[in-house]
């Protein structure tokens, strides 16, 4: 039974880990219907600045949960940058060109971002500093869940339900809402979509910098591939829960990593994607809009 | 004009070709005399993998110059039969037919497994020792049935078997748990040590390849811990040596940590921290800078005029060991020769080099190495 709750918890925090990136996926489709595939990138990016900035803050000498939160905020300001200029660059002006052109560049952006950190920065693993401290109340437990785990499993679920009030009850979110309902009418209606969109993708890019901080504090290493990986595992937990809905993402994230958590621990780690996709696969033959999507006919 | 070029392309062609076969011709007219040692020397010498095989001829022709030099082996002299097989299985049984009719008293080859194990039966049936500087397949040596082969070099499954003796006799642990990371060399390493362990009559709990890359392990750690091992061997490189080794130290799991050359590397100690601290990984050992490889790569650059390629230590010592022996039993007779092979301790650049009955070179090869305060440091 301990053996089952330790599975568990790690895959709640996987599956935490997933979602947290997945929320930025899911909230670019659902405004924009764009697979935003240089999302895992911005993750990258952002591990990468919190090293960076965590290095010179500790030689300023901060240290601890200072130390965290700086590093963080410099991460998140830094990979906001970088997703609000993408969009400007490559998705904006395809806009309104065949959804294929914009699907591509951002491929595009992906491959380039992480050649861009491969020349700027270096191909070696790099030893990612453990910024978030060990809580001595979490001590006794740490054979079932360590500090990290608990923090990214806690960031998730705030960030999921900020996000989710953010959506319903702020004047921003429900210009959302109205864009991804209709751009054309939301636009005639006074709603400022480019603004909407790069807001997004503010939000979505601040999410994965959070994401990568986190993550790699956890892990302990970072080098310029991580994002893909990573990217790729939350956009399929996007696709699990419903594209689109935020929800629907996290417990997409979450579902994703108990299968897996739990067919290495029962079954072989060397089958834990096959199941994992297994389940995808299974899922979207009954559910094709995922769990929490909604299925709407094509707009025309 | 273009026609010309073609001309002097097609002459110089030929000239090459005829320079090839006159090379051979020498070789050829001295056969008759009964008072030389033929040494024959197979590999790879043309085709893709000829970079493979041309250091180890260059080492037997100098090894062969030096002591023709001084005299000889037993006052005769060695004269070298150089064939290629261009790594091919079935060139190499063609050049093993060619060296067996010339009457070749050892052959110094051949290069590749593959061609090694296509030659090595037809030697077998005519008595002539065989000793690779290369062939690294493991049935070559363990399944016995290829007496008269020799290497000078480690098999592919040396660095399990150093895990497996290690683990046994030095921490004297029995239950043990292998991770790879499903490549081949991983895979390849994590199976060779299974097959060991059992032989070894230990009890392997887990044996599991895990995802390269994966954003965490922690579930493979679980188990690690569920399934009550003493002792982790991991078989992969060091991203994922790192990421396994950190997440066992922070849930508290402090059981030896086992892995191989693709984790006995910096990059796994700057990355892994405090936490590579105490990890254990095999490794070749290093014998580039003792005096006689010093001597034998030295001798390569002024022959040669360049540094010497792969396999080149490997073959100078195999060749060395195997004019030893000859001298040592004072006759090319089969048995003679097999039998100083395994006894006598040879001063090669590898190291000091002796063969034990399966052919596998005793005191060559790997050892194990642990991280001690930040730097892998021979384990004693």
């Amino acid at each position: 039974m301990e053996y089952f709750f330790q599975l568990f918890l790690g895959g709640l925090t996987r599956g935490s880990i997933y979602a947290l990136i997945a929320l930025g996926y899911t909230m670019v489709y659902g405004i924009i219907q764009l697979i935003n595939f240089a999302h895992g990138e911005i993750y990258m990016i952002g591990a990468f600045t919190a090293l960076i900035a965590a290095s010179i803050l500790s030689l300023l000498g901060f240290s601890g949960i200072s130390l965290l939160v700086l590093a963080s905020l410099v991460a998140i300001v830094y990979s906001s940058a970088y997703g609000y200029t993408i969009e400007k660059i490559a998705y904006k002006p395809l806009r309104k060109a065949p959804r294929l052109a914009p699907l591509i560049s951002a491929i595009g952006m992906s491959i380039f971002l992480q050649n861009y950190v491969l020349i700027a920065q270096t191909s070696d693993f790099l030893s990612f500093p453990t910024l978030i401290p060990d809580f001595s109340f979490m001590e006794p437990y740490k054979n079932i869940m360590r500090s990290s785990e608990l923090v990214i499993v806690l960031t998730t679920a705030a960030v999921m339900v900020a996000l989710t009030l953010f959506i319903r009850y702020t004047s921003m979110g429900k210009a959302m809402r109205a864009t991804s309902q209709d751009q054309t009418m939301a636009k005639l209606l006074g709603v400022n979509v480019d603004r909407v969109v790069s807001v997004t993708f503010i939000i979505g890019s601040s999410l994965a910098a959070l994401g990568g901080i986190l993550i790699s504090s956890h892990i302990g290493q970072i080098n310029f591939y991580i994002g893909f990986i990573v990217g790729i595992k939350a956009f399929t937990a996007a696709v699990l829960g419903g594209i689109g809905s935020i929800p629907g993402a996290v417990l997409g994230g979450l579902i994703l990593g108990w299968t897996e958590s739990f067919a290495t621990g029962y079954v072989s780690s060397d089958y834990e994607d096959v199941f994992a996709f297994c389940l995808l696969v299974l899922i979207l033959i009954f559910r094709p809009a995922g769990i929490l999507g909604r299925s709407s006919s094509e707009k025309v | 004009m273009k026609k010309l070029v073609y001309l002097l392309g097609i002459l110089l062609l030929v000239f090459m070709v005829s320079g090839c076969s006159k090379d051979k011709g020498e070789v050829e007219a001295k056969k008759p005399d009964a008072g030389i040692i033929k040494l024959g020397v197979a590999g790879a010498y043309s085709g893709d993998l000829a970079s493979y095989g041309l250091p180890s001829a260059n080492a037997a022709r100098l090894v062969v110059d030096q002591i023709n030099k001084k005299g000889g082996v037993n006052g005769k002299q060695v004269v070298i039969l150089q064939e290629d097989d261009v790594c091919k299985p079935e060139v190499a049984t063609n050049v093993a037919i060619k060296l067996v009719s010339a009457k070749t008293d050892a052959i110094m080859g051949h290069i590749c497994s593959g061609a090694t194990k296509a030659a090595i039966n037809i030697y077998k049936d005519a008595n002539i020792v065989v000793i690779s500087p290369s062939a690294t397949n493991v049935d070559l040596t363990k399944s016995g049935k290829y007496p008269n082969f020799f290497r000078t070099i480690s098999p592919d499954d040396a660095q399990a078997m150093m895990q497996v003796n290690f683990v046994m006799n030095k921490l004297k642990l029995n239950t043990v748990a292998i991770i790879h990371d499903k490549g081949d060399y991983g895979k390849g390493l994590a199976e060779f040590a299974r097959d060991g362990f059992k032989e070894a009559g230990a009890s392997v709990v887990l044996f599991e390849g895990v995802t390269p890359g994966a954003v965490d392990y922690s579930a493979v750690v679980q188990k690690i811990r569920h399934s009550g091992a003493q002792v982790v061997i991991f078989g992969g490189y060091h991203p994922e040596a790192s990421k396994i080794v950190s997440q066992m130290r922070k849930v508290g799991m402090d059981i030896p940590f086992i892995s191989d050359d693709g984790v006995r590397d910096n990059t796994f100690i700057k990355v892994a921290g405090k936490y590579a601290e105490g990890v254990y990984a095999t490794g070749p050992i290093d014998t580039t800078q003792s005096p006689e490889a010093q001597a034998a790569i030295k001798l390569h650059k002024e022959v040669y005029g360049e540094e010497p390629g792969a396999f080149y230590l490997n073959a100078y010592a195999a060749t060395e060991c195997l004019l030893n022996a000859i001298e040592k039993a004072g006759s090319t007779d089969y048995d003679a020769v097999t039998k100083a092979l395994r006894t006598e301790w040879v001063n090669t650049p590898l190291g000091k080099v002796s063969f034990d009955e399966r052919g596998d070179a005793k005191g060559i090869g790997f050892s194990i190495y642990q991280v001690v305060d930040g730097v892998y440091v021979p384990v004693k």
